[in-house]
């Protein structure tokens, strides 16, 4: 069970809070949705829940344990905008193989194609970039997956494409999904039930 | 006022020393958009569609060939036409707010785009007034862009646009990742502009969004045009449509199957001479893979298939 109780965040000691007494739980293998208005502080609790940012109340839990300060972290986040989340200087081969190696399975599911693996990050399109970022982050550790606006660059194959796959991943191996989006439909679609923020 | 015929685009690049290369990422791509009419054009990204933007506003990179030929409001766009028309006759509203001045007060900056189109003197008067047509408080004018919410600053972006008195409005990706109020508030704003007599160009990749506000949408894949269909026509599965990569984006919807075909789209250093969405077409032919198909009416739209 991935756990953030009474969570509250600020920027400093003397700047209003963003986000002040948030609960929320999500279950191996559930499909939680996230949605509400422009700045209620959802990618804040993202990157909270995914350990990018410490909370100055409350803690994050996995399976009872908080998050750990190194190694490869349970939770993983994937953003919206994969071009700021890939080092520009290294080829499409390193960016999907930084933590693990994924199966064959997964780049076929994700529709990676082997000819941009040789690839530089600039000469990819978005779309082409994130199917790298959802498969970097699918590891064999990843318990929880954080996905924060991941298809609202996307037009709609590409989306399906990558939610289909995400959404068979995390049945397989049980892994809890967070989706984050102002798509009410996409979220209807994918989860199993659906918090406003 | 805007017809864009068998437009191609293509750049030059150099790889390593003197080595160049050519790309030609936009191929035989058409369009027209008239006046009092929102025309979406839609594909995902790299299909061409901000070239296209970029193309008919004249601020393509040097290293960049236009081939076809564009025209607005009859004419044929030249380079001078261009600079002369842009930012008075053709007004982009762009995607974000970083496209304002971030050291500029927003007011002065709608200042600036009135005075660029035309209204010297009144420009003070017609700031205030577009900034009350778009429902944004006096005191926002005093305001730097970082001060202004998202859904302020959408509107400040629009207000520029407008306040220069444009006939064609070309907006470039206006919505993603917006609330759905602040979505169906710009969409509104864009069928105003259409219902005074404008044309309006809408980018997007977001197909639910179009459909909400686009008399006609223009579908774009691998750099061209493979059908244009009435809004109208998305509904149902789909049978309406006329190319099989629109039916396979519309039923890809979350509110529609939700189940993506596979494969991806080409990249534009490596096209094939047919039908260029064949290799992932379950109707495809030898013939489709023989010869790029022709753009053709059919039902009251266009199509680039040779089986619509």
């Amino acid at each position: 069970m991935l756990e953030a109780e009474h969570i509250g965040f600020r920027y400093g000691p003397h700047r209003p809070w963003i986000l002040q007494d948030v609960t929320i739980t999500v279950a191996p293998g559930e499909i939680v949705g996230l949605s509400g208005p422009s700045g209620r502080g959802k990618t804040t609790l993202a990157k909270i829940l995914a350990g990018y940012l410490q909370p100055q109340v409350g803690q994050v839990r996995v399976d009872g344990h908080p998050l750990p300060r190194r190694g490869y972290c349970p939770v993983q986040l994937i953003f919206q905008h994969p071009e700021l989340a890939i080092n520009p200087r290294w080829r499409m081969v390193q960016v999907l193989t930084e933590s693990h190696i994924p199966s064959r399975e997964i780049l076929a599911d994700l529709n990676i194609e082997p000819g941009w693996l040789t690839r530089w990050p600039h000469e990819l399109s978005g779309g082409e970039l994130q199917r790298f970022a959802v498969a970097r982050a699918l590891g064999p550790q990843t318990r929880y997956l954080i996905a924060d606006e991941i298809t609202t660059m996307l037009d709609a194959i590409t989306q399906a494409q990558i939610w289909q796959t995400v959404l068979a991943y995390a049945r397989r191996h049980n892994v809890g999904v967070l989706a984050i989006s102002h798509d009410r439909s996409l979220l209807a679609r994918i989860c199993d039930r659906v918090l406003t923020l | 006022m805007l017809s864009v015929h068998n437009l191609s685009i293509t750049f030059t690049m150099y790889t390593t020393g003197l080595q160049r290369r050519e790309f030609t990422p936009i191929t035989g791509l058409d369009l027209d958009v008239g006046a009092g009419e929102v025309v979406a054009v839609v594909g995902e990204s790299g299909s061409g569609k901000s070239l296209l933007a970029h193309a008919v506003l004249g601020i393509l990179p040097r290293n960049a060939r236009v081939a076809g030929e564009i025209r607005f409001q009859g004419e044929l766009l030249t380079p001078e036409r261009q600079a002369a028309l842009r930012g008075k006759q053709i007004a982009l509203i762009p995607q974000s707010v970083a496209f304002l001045d971030p050291l500029m007060r927003v007011g002065r900056q709608v200042r600036r785009a009135a005075e660029l189109g035309g209204s010297d003197g009144t420009a003070d008067a017609a700031q205030r007034a577009i900034f009350r047509r778009y429902h944004l408080p006096d005191r926002a004018a005093n305001l730097y862009p970082f001060q202004v919410s998202g859904g302020m600053a959408r509107r400040v972006l629009v207000a520029a646009a407008v306040v220069s008195g444009a006939s064609l409005l070309i907006a470039d990706e206006p919505t993603p990742g917006l609330h759905p109020e602040i979505v169906a508030e710009t969409l509104r704003h864009l069928r105003e502009l259409a219902a005074e007599g404008r044309a309006v160009l809408l980018i997007t990749h977001d197909i639910g969004a179009a459909l909400r506000v686009a008399d006609r949408v223009a579908v774009f894949y691998a750099g061209t045009t493979l059908e244009i269909a009435a809004a109208a026509d998305f509904t149902g599965k789909g049978e309406a449509l006329r190319h099989p990569y629109t039916q396979a984006l519309w039923r890809a919807l979350p509110q529609n199957d939700f189940t993506p075909i596979p494969g991806s789209q080409p990249p534009p250093d490596a096209l094939l001479p047919g039908c260029l969405f064949a290799p992932r077409c379950w109707l495809a032919t030898p013939e489709c893979h023989a010869a790029r198909p022709p753009l053709r009416p059919v039902r009251g739209g266009w199509v680039r298939c040779i089986y619509a």
